[in-house]
């Protein structure tokens, strides 16, 4: 079943894919591997203390000076749904630029560690397969294989919950 | 001559449409029938500058256009021509025209030349209607090229600068090859005003010329030639007609008398015109707004110089304690640790000065908002027969620059909506036994740390009962809700709501009022209204003082820091057992004086688990007040106060209730500022939600 998705999809693919770049920052959760687009990389840093934000889903874990601005940071586990994990000392946040309906923001992930750049050309990606409702794979535009591992690429566009979707969050929560 | 003019033509824009502005309210101020010398003497100028600007750099559409508004203007100023409303509103309708043309060439467009030669002809209707002209020679004189264009041989120009020309970098003999330039020119000099050499000041000119242009050119050309030095001399420039020679020997002198009579007239009016930019900063300003939006759309603005010299010395200040102190810290003993503590008491007085004042930089006038009002109403009453006077009180109050430019919009849909469905037709108001005339107040204050704007007007009021009728008509409401008199008017501010049988082109279509409550609350405002069936409505605007810095009380809850801005504390109490009760088992109140206020607990309202105390009695109570409500708010402990940078939360993620923001502290991290009115709100939500689990 998966396969025959992932055949259908890839012509759909192919243009987006283009237009995405090339090169991602890997990085994993648990035992998996993402990657970022890097030109959406603003910065890497460690895990440090921020201010909770009060009311808000469980994923925003608070909001931090990043030179004068305030960055929202988001537990990227829990925004996707996986279990929390304790952070430790390589627990790195991931500051990424992100667009969002007509501006361009900052944003902060929290991952559990950085790997590596990935070069993938765009017939190495291969899309999404449909999980039907179970999965939600809303944030993965596609999937590419690095050293025979498998590196889901996000859409980090679609990590900013909107207005509405966060305020159903918090009723939910 | 070969300097790219193009440099200077954003300048030339801005002062054009400032002119505009100043003629705008001059000729609104203007009553028909009584001639304020003083209000068309500054409309003339204004004109007459944007004629000048629009001559020298070539724009000769507007150049022509504004010549026959000065005309007309010139000989209301003379006392020659009544000020009749028509002739005011046929000057109101080219200020307009006017201001297009000008936005058409600022903006590389053309100009839709059908427009303007429309209102030409009207303006030249209303200077050919001789009735209302008194019989004046000079007034014929305006227009010499079109009535005799075809016998035109050859122009008389008699040029005398005045004594301080050469100083102002023009050569008169410069200007006289240029005219030789067009064709074959006699040159006749005066040296009659030469002093003698003991008098003479070399730096300055007594000559004058009478110059003759044996060439059938058009006006124009010629004066194009003095454009530099128009104001800077006594100029006449005369056609010679073949048929009238002997006349136009005496012509020439006839004119040049007139001229002769005002000779210190130009100079006179740009000293003037000068010391009312000086005078009226607002006005200049006024114009970045629009100027900004038409061409560029760069944001900029413009700064009293007065604020710009305080910053300076200001940073001197801080230099010179800067070095001081480096200098003390480069042989640092212990027993010079006063005259540090001195110095870095005195840097931070500094600092906190340079910060006020360049927070003073973003402050303007709310006039540059409200500027635009008269005309609105003056249009709008004509257009709907209705009688309407604007008031406007506290024009200089003043506000952050991202406050106006984001209120303008709000403000015309509520004026407009005042005007519309507030105000009565005449006949209506009569019958009610009101003026006819109605009144729209327009008033804007500084209240506590908020600014409030009010639109108030003594039209007919909000009708509640259609209101609540539309409402349930529309669904949003039942039939047997019981809502309170401001619950029902807050409805307006619903999507699509609107009460108006008729939609008129000026409002009713039901969207706005919501667009309007959105602008306002991103500026951290809240809007109400205040109304009262046949005697009139208030909508009431409250603004926060300013968007980027705030006096802040911190306080502790468990491990988190918030800010309290200061302006919305009352007192900070510790509470006695008999001070507190409950109210149906859970709502918490506590006697304050005379008054029973709700206690909020902030460690409930936003989930705060690493809470010190929960026991009313040892932690403090912060009494806080925000739109209108009041209520003690419950924390661990005060730290201290201090000003505090307002950083939006929104610029890089989303609006959060119950905050109106954040701010970095000394260590670098960031504290949220509490939006007291929000919290309020929250706790009253925790407490229905609470209501809505136990019944179900």
């Amino acid at each position: 079943m998966p396969a025959i998705a992932q055949q259908n999809g890839n012509d759909d693919m192919q243009q987006d894919v283009e237009v995405i770049g090339s090169e991602y920052l890997t990085f994993n959760l648990g035992d998996e591997d993402y990657g970022v687009d890097i030109l959406r990389v603003q910065e890497i840093r460690g895990w440090e203390m921020v201010t909770r934000v009060p009311n808000q889903p469980a994923f925003v874990k608070g909001v931090l000076n990043l030179r004068g601005s305030i960055v929202p940071i988001f537990d990227l586990r829990e925004r996707m749904g996986m279990p929390a994990r304790e952070y430790d000392k390589a627990t790195v946040v991931i500051i990424l630029k992100v667009i969002c309906e007509i501006s361009e923001r900052s944003v902060g992930i929290v991952v559990d560690g950085v790997s590596d750049v990935l070069n993938a050309r765009s017939q190495d990606i291969a899309a999404t397969p449909d999980f039907g409702e179970n999965l939600d794979t809303e944030f993965i535009t596609g999937m590419a294989s690095s050293n025979g591992k498998m590196v889901m690429l996000l859409d980090v566009d679609k990590l900013q919950p909107s207005v509405a979707q966060a305020d159903e969050d918090v009723e939910v929560a | 001559m070969t300097i790219d003019m193009a440099q200077f033509h954003q300048v030339f824009f801005d002062e054009s449409f400032e002119g505009l502005d100043v003629m705008e309210s001059g000729l609104l101020n203007m009553d028909p029938g009584t001639a304020d010398t003083e209000e068309i003497n500054s409309i003339f100028r204004a004109a007459h500058s944007i004629k000048g600007g629009s001559g020298t750099f070539g724009f000769t559409e507007i150049s022509n256009f504004t010549h026959v508004m000065e005309t007309l203007l010139d000989e209301m100023r003379d006392g020659r021509r009544e000020v009749t409303a028509v002739a005011v509103d046929a000057l109101l309708r080219s200020v307009d025209v006017l201001r297009e043309m000008l936005k058409a060439v600022s903006a590389d467009d053309t100009i839709d030349m059908d427009d303007v030669q429309a209102q030409q002809s009207e303006l030249e209707a209303i200077l050919n209607n001789s009735e209302s002209a008194a019989p004046a020679a000079g007034a014929n004189s305006a227009q010499p090229a079109a009535d005799g264009a075809e016998a035109i041989t050859g122009w008389r120009v008699v040029f005398r600068p005045l004594p301080h020309m050469m100083r102002t970098g023009n050569d008169p003999l410069r200007i006289i090859q240029e005219l030789t330039d067009l064709g074959d020119v006699k040159v006749e000099g005066d040296a009659s005003l030469l002093p003698r050499l003991a008098e003479l000041d070399p730096e300055e000119c007594f000559l004058s010329w009478v110059i003759t242009v044996n060439e059938a050119l058009e006006k124009s050309q010629i004066s194009e030639v003095f454009d530099w030095v128009e104001d800077d001399c006594e100029l006449s420039i005369v056609p010679i007609v073949t048929e009238a020679v002997a006349e136009q020997v005496e012509a020439p002198e006839v004119e040049s008398a007139v001229q002769a009579s005002e000779p210190a007239q130009p100079e006179r009016r740009q000293g003037e015109r000068r010391a009312e930019d000086r005078r009226s900063p607002v006005d200049r300003r006024q114009n970045d707004r629009r100027s900004g939006g038409g061409a560029s759309g760069s944001s900029s603005i413009r700064v009293d110089i007065n604020k710009i010299d305080g910053l300076i010395n200001m940073v001197g200040e801080l230099v010179i304690t800067q070095s001081m102190l480096s200098m003390l810290g480069e042989d640092f003993t212990i027993d010079r640790v006063e005259r540090l503590q001195d110095g870095l008491a005195q840097l931070e007085r500094h600092t906190r000065e340079l910060q006020e004042s360049v927070m003073q930089i973003r402050m303007l006038p709310i006039s540059f908002t409200f500027s635009r009002f008269p005309r609105l109403v003056h249009d709008l009453s004509s257009k709907m027969g209705k009688k309407i006077e604007l008031k406007m009180s506290g024009e200089q109050t003043e506000v952050d620059k991202t406050v106006i430019e984001k209120i303008g919009d709000p403000l015309v849909h509520l004026v407009r909506n005042s005007l519309d469905h507030g105000i009565e037709m005449p006949e209506v108001r009569k019958a009610a036994g009101k003026p006819e005339t109605g009144t729209v107040h327009l008033s804007a204050a500084h209240r506590g740390g908020n600014i409030i704007i009010e639109i108030r007007d003594d039209g007919k009021g909000l009708d509640k009962h259609r209101i609540e009728s539309k409402a349930i008509e529309r669904g949003l409401i039942t039939e047997e809700h019981n809502l309170t008199d401001q619950q029902i008017y807050e409805l307006i501010f619903q999507a699509g709501f609107s009460t108006a049988e008729q939609i008129s082109d000026v409002s009713g279509r039901g969207v706005g009022m919501d667009v309007v409550r959105k602008n306002i609350n991103e500026l951290g405002g809240s809007i109400e209204i205040e109304s009262e069936m046949g005697k009139g409505s208030a909508i009431i605007i409250r603004l926060p003082l300013t968007l980027a810095i705030l006096d802040g009380q911190t306080i502790a809850v468990g491990d988190e820091i918030y800010i309290v801005p200061l302006v919305s504390i009352i007192e900070s109490i510790q509470l006695k057992p008999d001070m507190i009760n409950l109210v149906a088992g859970r709502g918490e109140t506590f006697k304050l004086r005379n008054d029973y206020l709700p206690i909020v607990r902030l460690h409930e309202v936003f989930g705060i688990e690493s809470v010190k105390t929960t026991d009313l009695m040892s932690g403090l109570l912060v009494v806080v007040e925000g739109d209108g409500k009041r209520c003690g708010l419950f924390v661990d402990d005060l730290i201290g106060q201090q000003q505090v940078v307002i950083k939006s939360l929104e610029a890089n993620y989303k609006r959060v209730d119950g905050l109106s923001g954040a701010t970095i502290l000394g260590d670098g991290s960031v504290a949220l500022i509490l939006d007291i009115p929000g919290i309020i709100r929250l706790s009253s939500q925790k407490y229905s939600v609470a209501d809505l689990k136990q019944s179900a």
